[in-house]
This record gives structure tokens, sequence and C-alpha cells, in this order.
């Protein structure tokens, strides 16, 4: 056979692909047969899960000032929030009261039954199925978590540009206008405290769930406060919402709060 | 081809002169910080990885660990002998290697890199004042 440079040309070639393909080959087969055992990351056996958090407050339960305080400063302290702040401008809330008329405008009446008129409302970041905040963050800091329907922050994401405080009608975020760490009243070593320059708010206390407890709101509030799967048909703030009517927060809006009010 | 001599002495020099930062180093290159290690890491002998890994790729496991813990909720960590952790840096890290100035800054001064996880993180949860 004569022996042309175009036939040495496709064999030499062929040949290079040959010997080029066995270290792949070797690289993919060690991978596969690999003894060693796996790194894993798991959920904690104890979390609990649902498809979207909701919480249903039972504002006939907490009819004043006194039954509000120690809800709300169950969750600062465990949460490093700095309420040693005097500046109004700067402050930093994450569970706070509000008058029916700040906390629902779209339904309060010119004259309303004196009851509701004196009752402060418990308001927090209302965990929306259709969170505006979440579009308007430019950088990811802020999403909402598919396996749970929290709208969370990742802090060392933020940039503190606030635009998600724009985009909440309901004021549920905060701006460290500050280094918030000489504001805090008593440390809870536990849990992370914020940096100057990042917003924050209520995060469903996403680090209780995660080893099985209930929001420290709910724990705090003596019964006041349910919490659940909103679609589970068998779960507490269902049961509760079958049975009582409820209201929510700027309904007409679309963001489809998680927050539901007993009057 | 009469200037061969000083083209040849300016070419030495500039290279001299490009080179510094490596000369200079080579004499005067400080020696790379000795770690201290707690009596709780001495005690535990092994971190949650090799030592080794440790040293070169903690910051990789740190946004791993964050990565799983704010996006999915995921807070176990087993590692190649099986061994479980809680991910969090505060709680887990810094409990054993609670002696910060000596065992984070040491290395991130020598190294010039600022990290700013204290500005958040608590860097000795245990630690009573």
């Amino acid at each position: 056979m004569k022996s042309s440079r175009r036939r040495f040309l496709q064999i030499a070639g062929i040949s290079a692909l040959g010997l080029g393909a066995k270290p792949v080959y070797d690289a993919f087969a060690k991978e596969e047969h690999g003894d060693k055992p796996e790194i894993q990351i798991l959920k904690n056996d104890k979390a609990l899960i649902a498809k979207q958090w909701a919480m249903v407050i039972d504002t006939r339960k907490l009819e004043s000032t006194e039954a509000l305080d120690p809800i709300i400063n169950a969750c600062h302290k465990i949460h490093n929030v700095p309420t040693k702040l005097e500046d109004k401008r700067h402050e930093v809330k994450w569970i706070w009261e509000e008058g029916y008329h700040h906390a629902f405008p779209g339904k309060a009446n010119r004259f309303l039954d004196e009851k509701v008129e004196n009752t402060p409302f418990l308001v927090l970041c209302n965990h929306c199925e259709n969170p505006p905040c979440c579009r308007a963050c430019p950088t990811g800091a802020t999403f909402k978590r598919e396996s749970d329907g929290i709208v969370l922050m990742d802090f060392h994401r933020c940039i503190g540009c606030r635009f998600c405080m724009a985009a909440c009608p309901f004021g549920s975020r905060s701006f460290n206008f500050r280094d918030p760490r000489p504001f805090i009243e008593e440390t809870n070593k536990e849990f992370p405290t914020r940096m100057k320059g990042v917003v924050e708010k209520c995060n469903f206390c996403a680090e209780r769930l995660a080893i099985g407890k209930m929001p420290a709101c709910v724990e705090a509030s003596n019964g006041a406060i349910a919490f659940g799967d909103l679609y589970d048909p068998e779960s507490e703030v269902r049961k509760l919402l079958k049975t009582n009517y409820t209201i929510r927060r700027k309904q007409g809006l679309g963001t489809e709060p998680s927050v539901y009010y007993i009057v | 081809m009469n200037d061969k001599k000083i083209i040849i002495a300016g070419l030495l020099v500039f290279i001299a002169i490009i080179l510094f930062p490596f000369w200079y180093g080579l004499l005067k290159a400080a020696p790379a910080p000795e770690l201290k290690l707690t009596e709780k890491a001495k005690a535990a002998k092994e971190c949650v990885r090799p030592t080794e890994y440790m040293k070169a790729e903690h910051m990789q496991l740190l946004d791993e660990w964050r990565h799983s813990v704010v996006r999915n909720a995921k807070r176990v960590y087993v590692n190649q002998s099986g061994k479980e952790f809680n991910i969090s840096l505060s709680n887990t890290c810094l409990d054993c290697h609670s002696n910060k100035a000596d065992f984070c800054d040491k290395c991130h001064n020598y190294a010039s890199v600022d990290p700013y996880c204290w500005d958040c993180h608590i860097d000795n949860p245990k630690e009573k004042k």
C-alpha cells in the first residue's frame, strides 16, 4: 500500500486523539470508583418544614402595649436588634406596634369602634408570597426561600442601596445608618449582629425553625400568635383561618402577606 | 552597533529595577507566622477537614457553608470521617478557635488580607465578660 501524505496525517490525528482520551477516561473512572466517604451537607433532623410559613395574630388576646412588649423584647433580644438608638430616623425594627389606622390604612373607617381604635397591632415583615422587595434587590441579597417561603436576607450581599425599603409597602425593613453594635442592649453571642450600611428585617426566626423551635415571638405570646404551614390544611394556622374572620395588611396591593390578624 | 555596551548596561539596570520587589523580598521577607492553637483546638486534633485543606481552602469552605445555611437552610456538615458539625462560624469555628488575635489575625495580617467577618459575627461566643 502506497502511503500518501494525507493517509499519514489521518493516522497521526487519530492516534493523537486516542492518546489524549486515555487520561481523561482514567480521571472519570477514578472519580466513579472513589471509595472515600462523601462530604455531605444536611438538614437538621429536628428542623420544622413547611411550604409557606404563615402567622395568625389574635389581637383579641393582645389588647395593650404591656401585652406586646415582652413579645417585641424577646425578638429584639435574641436577634441583637439595636434598641438603644435614640434618633427615631435611625431606628431598627423587626417587630413593633402600630395603630389600626397605620397598620390597615385601606380598612380604616372615619368612625371606628373604640376597641379597634385603641388596640395596638403587632406588625412585622409579612413574608409575602409575592414579595416586591425581592424584585427590587439588585444583588439578590434578599430572596424568597423556595423551601419554606421565608423572605430572607443574605447580609453578606447587601450593598445598602435601600431599594427594598422603598419597595416594601409595610415599612418592614430598617437600614443601619450607624454601626449597630454599641446600641445593642444585651448581645446574644450565638447570633451575629449586623454592620453599618446593610438593611435588616424579621427573618421569621429561620435559625430557630432550623433546629426545631418555634419563632421567639410565638413562644413569648402565650398562645396569642399561631404559626404554621399555610398550605397544610391540618396546620394550626389553617384551623384558625377556617374558624375566624381575619384581615391582612394592604391586601389590595397583591403581595399576598402571610401574616393574618384576627380582629 | 557602537552603543552595545551602553545598551546592555542599561538593560541590566532596567531588569534590576523591575525585579526590585523580588530581590528586596528575598533579603527581607518576614517569616511565616506560627499559629497558636487553643487547648480546645489541640484536644480536638483535627478540624472539620484536614489541616492542610483548612489552611489553603477555609475561605471556600466558609463560602459554601454560608450559602448552604442562608439559601438552603441546611446546617449540618458531615465530613469525610462521618463526623457531624453545626454549620456556624461563630458557634463552631470560633468556639474552638477562640483566640482571634493569635489565630485568625496573625495569618491575615501576614497575607495582608482584611476579611470583614467580624463586623457581624461575634468572635468569641462563649467568652465571659
